[in-house]
């Protein structure tokens, strides 16, 4: 009985989700292989072999990788499965994408967004937009998950693992990747920062303006609600909630946030949550640590000044 | 070209369920049902996809009891060509939707098949990876925009920190994100209209598929609740809270 975890990669690192997805692998008490795959391996495969609890780095090199496309890290994945009784993944945009495949090929049910490993096929999971945490018995010969990253704690460095090539089967030519737009930010990362300060709607124009100071004295990501992302006043990629990115930071602030059911699904579990709002009987109240009934327009550059003093 | 639309009869976006408290589950009988936001959002973007030439017909599917229905008809208001209803009682989970739906796909051949990104309520994500899976196409999931052509469509979708744009060859599957696009409003008359549609009914036992559950959800519960905001008095106090919690550099 062994463990395979998917690996992910930014550039020539692993992701932060990587070494929390390796610390769930290890509920299971089994061996762990990684499995590292790209165009060019070398650099990650050293990082990856540093990882406690990981005993073996599997690296699948191959030009089609650079861009990895669901149907080729399926069919990687499927080309070593067998070996596995247990396969486990984040619950990233690439993880959630790939694995329900994964699972089908194999005739398995998956569990998907896990935040707690139990027992050796029993998981918690959230449900009904984070209302409620339901305990699964996954009865499959084979266990097939993706785990929430932010409901670990990252692995250490340390470690010293083997590492092995793995053959790469051929594209499958199904899809093509053509482009990729991301955004460059000086910010931390939304699903990593230790601090997070977040806005709704009502900020409008002057979203960036307001937030942007803060953020910078406080190395805060900036978030923003699905409401705000529509009206065009933040990027799509700044929504938290349940259909954008589900953040655990140490500190959260809100700012003119309602508290919406799926906005609260991202934000649970911050450890402190600060709301900001001019309405004393805004839900998001009900969820937070502290609260100011103020005028943000007001308040925002009160804290400002007060931060760059203090 | 055809286009098929799966549609899921899911709780209400809006509801919060309750958990029963003699057997822990959620209690689900008497709770509001509506059409799954990701899957209205799919029929929009086969309308408009329609209403530009691209599309001939647009099949929506369901699968589950009698109410699904409900869904059904709203996807006929929206201006699906057809709706077809896989009976049954069951509670199914994903693999088995994708089974079914796969055995639909099958019979129809469509192009294009929509899923949404999840279903609200159990808000598993899987179905659509599965069914491409299983049927052996290409899937674009979390799409934002799409634009179809002829033998493949272009998929641009949400990832982390921007998107991504993809051609994957037809037939494919594509699952929607809440950024494809805003459906329209449903006018009284096509809702009067959408209820005298006939809906075709399969038999779930029609399909052979193998439906026993992968999994069993033992006991739910509510996560912790904050005890409520404790409330500053000013920007200062919130200073001294940011201090107390040494986020401040
Ligand atoms: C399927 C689905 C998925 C969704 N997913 C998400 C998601 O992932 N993330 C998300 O955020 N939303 C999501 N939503 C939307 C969600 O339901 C809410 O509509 C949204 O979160 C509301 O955003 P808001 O708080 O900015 O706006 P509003 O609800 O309009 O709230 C504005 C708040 O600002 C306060 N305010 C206004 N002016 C001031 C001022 N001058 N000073 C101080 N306070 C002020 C008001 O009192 C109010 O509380 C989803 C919805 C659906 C249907
Ligand atoms: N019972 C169902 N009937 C029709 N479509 C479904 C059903 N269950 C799931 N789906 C489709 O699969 C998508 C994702 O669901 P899920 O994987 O359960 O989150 C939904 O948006 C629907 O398009």
């Amino acid at each position: 009985m062994s463990v395979l975890v998917l690996a992910e990669r930014e550039g020539k690192q692993l992701k932060p989700s990587t070494y929390q997805a390796v610390t769930a692998a290890a509920a299971w008490q089994l061996p762990i292989d990684l499995l590292v795959y790209g165009d060019d391996v070398e650099a990650v495969a050293a990082e990856a072999k540093q990882l406690a609890g990981v005993c073996r780095v599997l690296t699948a090199q191959a030009g089609h990788l650079l861009h990895p496309l669901v149907e080729d890290v399926q069919e990687l994945v499927l080309s070593i499965a067998k070996q596995y009784t247990h396969i486990l993944s984040a619950h990233s945009v690439l993880g959630k994408s790939v694995v329900p495949g994964i699972a089908a090929r194999l005739d398995i049910a998956p569990i998907t967004d896990v935040i707690e490993i139990k027992a050796p096929s029993t998981y918690v999971r959230p449900g009904y937009a984070g209302n409620i945490l339901s305990t699964i018995k996954n009865h499959e010969p084979v266990q097939i998950i993706t785990v929430r990253a932010t409901a670990f704690r990252a692995s250490n460095r340390g470690g010293d693992a083997e590492i092995f090539t793995i053959d790469v089967p051929p594209a499958r030519e199904i899809s093509q990747w053509i482009s990729e737009q991301l955004t460059h930010s000086e910010r931390p990362e939304l699903n990593s920062a230790r601090v997070v300060i977040a806005g709704g709607r009502s900020l409008g124009e002057e979203f960036n303006a307001l937030l942007d100071p803060i953020a910078v004295q406080l190395d805060a990501a900036i978030g923003a609600t699905r409401a705000c992302v529509d009206a065009g006043f933040a990027a799509n990629d700044l929504q938290v909630g349940q259909t954008g990115t589900i953040i655990a930071p140490e500190l959260y602030i809100a700012v003119g946030i309602s508290g919406a059911m799926q906005h609260l699904a991202g934000i649970k579990d911050s450890k402190i949550i600060v709301a900001i709002n001019h309405d004393p009987d805004a839900p998001i109240f009900k969820h937070a640590d502290y609260g100011l009934v103020a005028d943000l327009f007001t308040v925002l550059p009160e804290l400002n000044s007060a931060l760059q003093q203090s | 070209m055809k286009v098929l639309i799966a549609v899921k009869h899911a709780i209400d976006y809006n509801v919060k369920p309750n958990i029963h408290t003699e057997t822990g589950q959620v209690e689900l009988a008497q709770v509001k049902k509506a059409i799954n936001p990701f899957d209205e959002i799919s029929l929009e973007e086969a309308v408009r996809l329609k209403e530009r030439g691209q599309v001939s017909e647009i099949i929506a599917v369901s699968i589950g009891g009698a109410e699904a229905k409900d869904s059904l008809r709203h996807a006929y208001a929206l201006g699906a060509d057809r709706a077809l209803l896989i009976e049954t009682d069951a509670q199914l989970q994903p693999l088995a939707v994708a089974k079914l739906l796969k055995a639909i796909v099958a019979r129809e051949q469509p192009q294009l098949i929509f899923l949404g990104k999840q279903a609200v309520g159990e808000d598993y994500g899987q179905t659509g990876q599965m069914l491409a899976a299983l049927l052996g196409v290409g899937v674009g999931t979390f799409a934002s925009t799409i634009q179809l052509n002829d033998d493949h469509v272009v998929v641009t979708r949400e990832v982390d920190k921007g998107t991504q744009t993809l051609s994957v060859k037809l037939p494919a599957v594509v699952t929607s994100d809440l950024r494809l696009n805003e459906p329209r409003f449903i006018k009284l008359p096509n809702l009067m209209m959408a209820k005298k549609k006939a809906i075709e009914t399969i038999a779930v036992s029609e399909l052979d598929v193998d439906l026993v559950p992968r999994f069993s959800v033992i006991s739910s519960r509510e996560p912790q609740q904050k005890p409520g905001a404790i409330q500053l008095a000013n920007v200062q106090e919130l200073v001294a809270k940011l201090r107390q919690a040494e986020v401040l550099q």
